[in-house]
């Protein structure tokens, strides 16, 4: 893999830190008139989404990381493993619990995904900003009260739990915001 | 059709400086300071190992302030002097740094630092009433020695702890990647991500560098009887504005700082410069005691125009130039 030096660092740059591969979102030259240069850099852990912040002498390089985003479709879990088809090559990729953790629960099969491999293999995986599914369970509708904010938690067919207006019956199928987890709409 | 075309400094901004080139220009001349030229495309460059001037075909670099050919018209009798300039500094990119910017640089010849401190103060308010700068900026400085405020806020006396004290104390509050730091690097870091983001809102000077921060300052022994650079820098809200000295003017030593320069250029593995000659020359024959300073002008009129942003008061930055 290429080495990036600090005056390579750009937003998106995907590197090797301490044995973990990650994204850099900030790097902001750090440089007294005449003085030694340094490089405070914001970095994503791609593996665990955290974000890391160093301070680099300028100059300094990183290895890059071998990561790559690659839209695949989503088509079961075993019980172990999720996995996902490019729909195009038809070649398959199978991601572990800690990559699909934060989505799991908006996943449903034959929704496209955006799924990060590093070294070929399934890092993370991210989900449409918008998801529909559907109401498996909760209370009953209440017909006409569309106008008053109420709400109710109701169940979707992935397990998921969202506050949804009280008019809103099972079977329904409803658009969800997978940033915030909220209620959207009717599809 | 993409957006880079147009300027990133708003019209205001524009007419901001222009104001502010001519009050510094009416400051200055009324105090009997002499506007002065001087090319920018020379044969020798600032030696500073952390300075990279953009070198041009046929040996000649972008320079990085107007400083060796100024002190050469010093010490040709020009008495009082002063010049506002493009520099260039390769590699220099930020919210506060732009690789083309503009210094106003004058010098003193009589004065010590402390008089040109008290000048360069008189300007920059004057300059803060002209425009009415809106946040509340006290136009009274708050002074300290580099070591009382270096002290204060790590702990450790800049001028004699060890360079393993300065490493940990930096590394117990930032994650640092890199080795090889030397002690004058440790300092940096420290006096850039510690102190200076611990100083006052408003002015504040730092004076009595350590030696290895010396530059082309004169060393003088201080009131505790350390030996200290006579260097003096202004910032405004932990910004660094201004950098002056009472200038070194022994060419022997001038001669050593550069050829130290150029080793630890050589260890850095950065190119060896060719050495100022006219500059060593024009020293040996003999400049006056002198104070000068150099102010960055892109950054004080972010301060007068309360602009984050070096992007805001240039007409084109790096990436539109």
């Amino acid at each position: 893999m290429a080495k990036y030096s600090t005056n390579e660092f750009r937003s998106g740059l995907k590197v090797m830190l301490e044995g973990e591969p990650c994204a850099i979102t900030e790097n902001e030259l750090v440089k007294p008139g005449k003085g030694q240069a340094f490089n405070r850099v914001k970095l994503r852990n791609l593996r665990t989404g955290r974000t890391w912040e160093r301070t680099f002498k300028s100059g300094e390089s990183l290895e890059g990381a071998d990561v790559m985003e690659v839209d695949l479709q989503y088509l079961y879990a075993d019980g172990e493993f999720w996995h996902f088809m490019d729909p195009h090559s038809f070649e398959q990729q199978a991601a572990d619990e800690a990559a699909v953790s934060d989505v799991v629960k908006w996943l449903k099969e034959e929704d496209m995904c955006t799924v990060t491999l590093w070294n070929d293999s399934p890092l993370a995986v991210a989900v449409s900003n918008f998801v529909t599914l559907e109401i498996v369970d909760t209370d009953p509708g209440v017909k006409g009260d569309t106008a008053n904010g109420g709400s109710k938690p109701a169940t979707l067919s992935t397990g998921a739990i969202v506050r949804v207006p009280l008019f809103l019956s099972i079977g329904e199928v409803i658009k969800i915001d997978t940033r915030t987890g909220e209620y959207v709409s009717r599809a | 059709m993409s957006d880079m075309w147009r300027p990133t400094a708003t019209l205001a901004t524009l007419k901001a400086r222009a104001a502010m080139y001519s009050s510094i220009r009416e400051f200055l001349s009324s105090r009997g300071v002499l506007e002065v030229e001087t090319p920018l495309l020379c044969q020798s460059t600032a030696m500073d190992p952390f300075l990279d001037s953009f070198p041009l075909e046929g040996k000649r670099y972008l320079q990085t302030s107007p400083e060796f050919p100024m002190k050469r018209l010093l010490a040709a009798g020009s008495g009082a002097i002063f010049q506002i300039s493009k520099a260039f500094r390769q590699g220099e990119r930020s919210r506060r740094h732009n690789p083309e910017f503009t210094l106003l640089e004058w010098y003193q010849p009589g004065y010590s630092l402390s008089d040109l401190q008290a000048e360069l103060l008189a300007l920059v308010g004057e300059l803060m009433d002209v425009f009415e700068t809106e946040h509340a900026l006290d136009k009274v400085p708050q002074c300290f020695s580099y070591a009382d405020i270096f002290e204060s806020v790590v702990g450790l006396d800049p001028h004699s702890c060890g360079t393993d004290e300065l490493a940990s104390a930096a590394k117990r509050h930032i994650d640092i990647v890199g080795d090889d730091i030397t002690r004058d690097s440790w300092l940096d870091l420290l006096m850039s991500h510690m102190v200076e983001p611990e100083m006052p809102a408003g002015l504040c000077v730092v004076t009595d560098f350590p030696l290895g921060q010396a530059a082309l300052a004169e060393v003088e022994t201080d009131q505790k009887g350390r030996l200290v650079a006579k260097r003096l820098e202004l910032y405004i809200g932990g910004m660094e504005l201004a950098n002056g000295y009472q200038e070194l003017i022994d060419s022997k030593e001038q001669m050593r700082r550069f050829e130290a320069d150029n080793n630890q250029r050589q260890s850095l593995g950065k190119d060896v410069l060719p050495l100022p000659m006219h500059l060593i020359d024009a020293l040996a024959e003999g400049m006056p005691a002198t104070s000068g300073i150099a102010v960055g002008l892109d950054r004080l009129l972010m301060v007068l125009m309360t602009k984050d942003s070096v992007a805001d008061v240039v007409s084109f930055p790096w990436d539109r130039a």
